[in-house]
């Protein structure tokens, strides 16, 4: 098994959350809802700085999903934060049927995404919602790799007139871009470019996949890796162009297979491009207690995987 | 699908085709009548108890029409809470046809949106649309969906449909509205000349709907809030699609259990009585203006500008339609033609 290569500053996703809303807070129509996880999410840093923008509905997220939408019918623009995992989940309906249906203009930040809380166990850790978030009409979804993206997503995320859900983790994730980098909410990132294998991630999947090109790379392998922060819309041109080159495909994502990242990449080129393809995520399986790294390794989604597995589809090209 | 001319001929059979044809019905009966003169911003609205009779008895046609013509829909909530829909739009509620978006005017959130056929009839004869639009009620490509669809415009505020969902909503909008608003504190605390400067939020709900979960968390939240901007009508007919609401699931004493969550509540003997709704209304006038009304009625709590106000009638599933009232079989059925015919010939006949 190949170690990471390439040892990366550690950061917070959840900090580019809070940073970006800050920044937002600026124009008072910005408004920031919470349900008694200010703490953990963060966005007890803009009460501090703009109490009167700042609603705390306690411990009941369908409310907090309708209030949202009622504030952003009176011209607000409604931020709204929970774990993940009761912001998609428990609010499903009212997203679907209040915010997605009628097009309101309010924004999703769903904390401790994937396996990063680790010791909490399966409750909470949230490994459905970019299924369930991108088959809604209207909403776009945006899964962002490092701090600096997050803070990018949030910000151009107020610029979109309608429903956004961003998701980040708990853990201290890789840098892999800085504030120069581009990042365009509807456009992938090409980070590597190769002849072999493609390999797509998204989230703090991205570190892995940029480590396993770099173990390819010393077999010889080239892997072209991109960087698919948003699952909706999906830049399908961009996908397409990668794969008319490589004509092989691996996709990793902290999610359950069904439905994820992967999912949506296939339905895209399923009549344009089909090529041989492995698809790295959760197996139809929920989490346990365990360290994040545990629960990586347990579920195959270290960068000495996703290399197996490139390897592997290579060998099914012909 | 038989228009109201072919009905009235089928079950008229004693006039024969050429009298048929030059006969002048009724204008209730042939056409849906034109839209009634619009309504503007200005206070105070006057409250003419015969009028208003003569305009829910026109909403009790609207309902029976626009379901017999969708062959299907809801008629027997729309009908129980026609009077709360007449006086609000006609006498309380700050609205403008012509200014569907303009932001001072009071908003209206359907949270029990099946109700629709009573809905579209208000909105209709406030102005909004032409009521003939009613006979689309529920047809493809049409702006009237079953449940309704965002359009303001049409003065259709948000969507709804599923139950529970949509008082959570209006405390969003009494939370921004009095964050927007509250600057300028108004001077007008009259009962008839309220607070212009901060607008009020009226939801229209029902017992059945206060069995959702969430509607706990949205009516605890609005008076943590102190939305005394807020006012949930609960239209008190004690049936749902199942049966008894008593026997399905009980959500007695209501009145208590608001209380309890921190609001103000305004119980309707007779919540067909359009005097009693308008005199609730106008504490409700007060109470969002941030004023307690003066005269405190010796066996009702005290009220509190503070609070949000819940509205809760005593009303009949059906009502006003012998072989609807407190049947829950009309919950969501139309009549067909017959009962249709039947209804309209009630509803002529009473003069009260």
């Amino acid at each position: 098994m190949t170690e990471p290569t390439t040892k990366r500053e550690l950061k917070l996703t959840r900090q580019g959350w809070a940073d970006a809303l800050i920044e937002l807070g600026q124009n008072p129509d910005v408004v920031v809802l919470d349900a008694d996880l200010s703490k953990s999410t963060l966005t007890c840093q803009f009460k501090e700085k703009y109490p009167a923008q700042f609603h705390n509905v306690g411990i009941a997220e369908q409310n907090l999903v309708n209030i949202a939408g009622g504030l952003s019918l009176t011209g607000y623009i409604p931020f709204v934060s929970t774990y993940g995992v009761f912001l998609s989940g428990r609010a499903w309906e009212m997203i679907r049927t209040t915010i997605c249906i009628n097009n309101l203009n309010v924004k999703f930040g769903g904390a401790h995404g994937g396996l990063s809380v680790g010791p909490d166990g399966a409750s909470h850790q949230a490994l459905e919602e970019i299924a369930i978030m991108r088959c809604l009409p209207n909403m776009t979804v945006v899964v962002p790799a490092d701090y600096e993206e997050t803070r990018k997503a949030i910000l151009q995320s107020a610029k979109i007139e309608g429903p956004v859900y961003i998701r980040f983790g708990r853990e201290k994730v890789p840098v892999i871009s800085t504030p120069e980098s581009e990042f365009e909410i509807g456009k992938a990132n090409v980070l590597k470019e190769g002849d072999d294998i493609t390999i797509i991630a998204c989230g703090a999947m991205v570190a892995e996949a940029l480590d396993a090109q770099a173990a390819l790379a010393e077999k010889n392998i080239s892997a072209e890796v991109i960087n698919l922060h948003t699952i909706k819309p999906l830049d399908t041109a961009t996908i397409l162009k990668s794969l008319q080159k490589t004509k092989a495909l691996v996709t990793v994502e902290e999610h359950q297979i069904s439905g994820g990242m992967g999912s949506a990449v296939l339905e895209a080129i399923a009549s344009e491009n089909p090529v041989p393809a492995e698809l790295i995520g959760v197996p139809d399986t929920f989490g346990e207690s365990g360290t994040p790294k545990e629960l990586l390794e347990k579920f195959g989604l270290k960068s000495s995987n996703i290399a197996a597995k490139a390897e592997k589809v290579i060998q099914q090209k012909q | 699908m038989a228009n109201i001319l072919e009905l009235v001929k089928v079950y008229t059979p004693e006039i024969d085709e050429k009298t048929q044809k030059n006969l002048k019905y009724p204008p209730e009966i042939s056409r849906f009548s034109t839209p009634t003169k619009q309504i503007n911003m200005q206070y105070p609205i006057q409250f003419n108890e015969d009028e208003l009779k003569e305009k829910a008895r026109t909403m009790r046609k609207d309902i029976v029409k626009a379901t017999h013509a969708a062959g299907s829909g809801h008629p027997g909530g729309s009908l129980s809470a026609t009077e709360l829909f007449i006086v609000l739009y006609n006498s309380i509620l700050r609205h403008d046809c012509d200014k569907p978006t303009h932001e001072t005017r009071d908003r209206f959130i359907l949270s029990k949106g099946h109700i629709t056929p009573a809905y579209y009839s208000i909105l209709a004869r406030t102005g909004y649309f032409d009521p003939e639009e009613l006979l689309s009620f529920r047809k493809f490509g049409h702006f009237l969906q079953g449940h309704p669809k965002k359009d303001l415009q049409h003065g259709i505020e948000i969507g709804g449909g599923s139950l529970g969902q949509n008082l959570s909503i209006a405390v969003g909008q009494a939370l921004g509205l009095k964050k927007r608003f509250t600057k300028s504190p108004g001077t007008d605390t009259d009962a008839d000349t309220p607070n212009l400067n901060i607008p009020r939020v009226f939801d229209m709900s029902s017992e059945g709907e206060l069995q959702e979960g969430m509607m706990w968390e949205a009516i605890m939240s609005a008076s943590h809030y102190k939305l005394n901007n807020l006012c949930i009508m609960v239209d008190y007919n004690r049936l749902q699609i199942d049966g008894r609401t008593e026997d399905v699931m009980e959500v007695a004493p209501l009145d208590k259990k608001f209380e309890a969550f921190g609001w103000n509540v305004i119980v309707l003997k007779d919540g067909h009585d359009l005097n009693e709704i308008y005199q609730a209304f106008k504490k409700f006038n007060l109470l969002s203006a941030g004023k307690a009304p003066a005269t405190q009625e010796p066996d009702q709590p005290e009220l509190d500008p503070t609070k949000p106000t819940a509205i809760i009638a005593t009303t009949i599933k059906g009502k006003g339609i012998s072989f609807m009232e407190d049947n829950p079989a009309w919950h969501g059925k139309a009549p067909n033609d017959k009962e249709l015919a039947q209804a309209i010939y009630e509803l002529n006949e009473t003069k009260n």
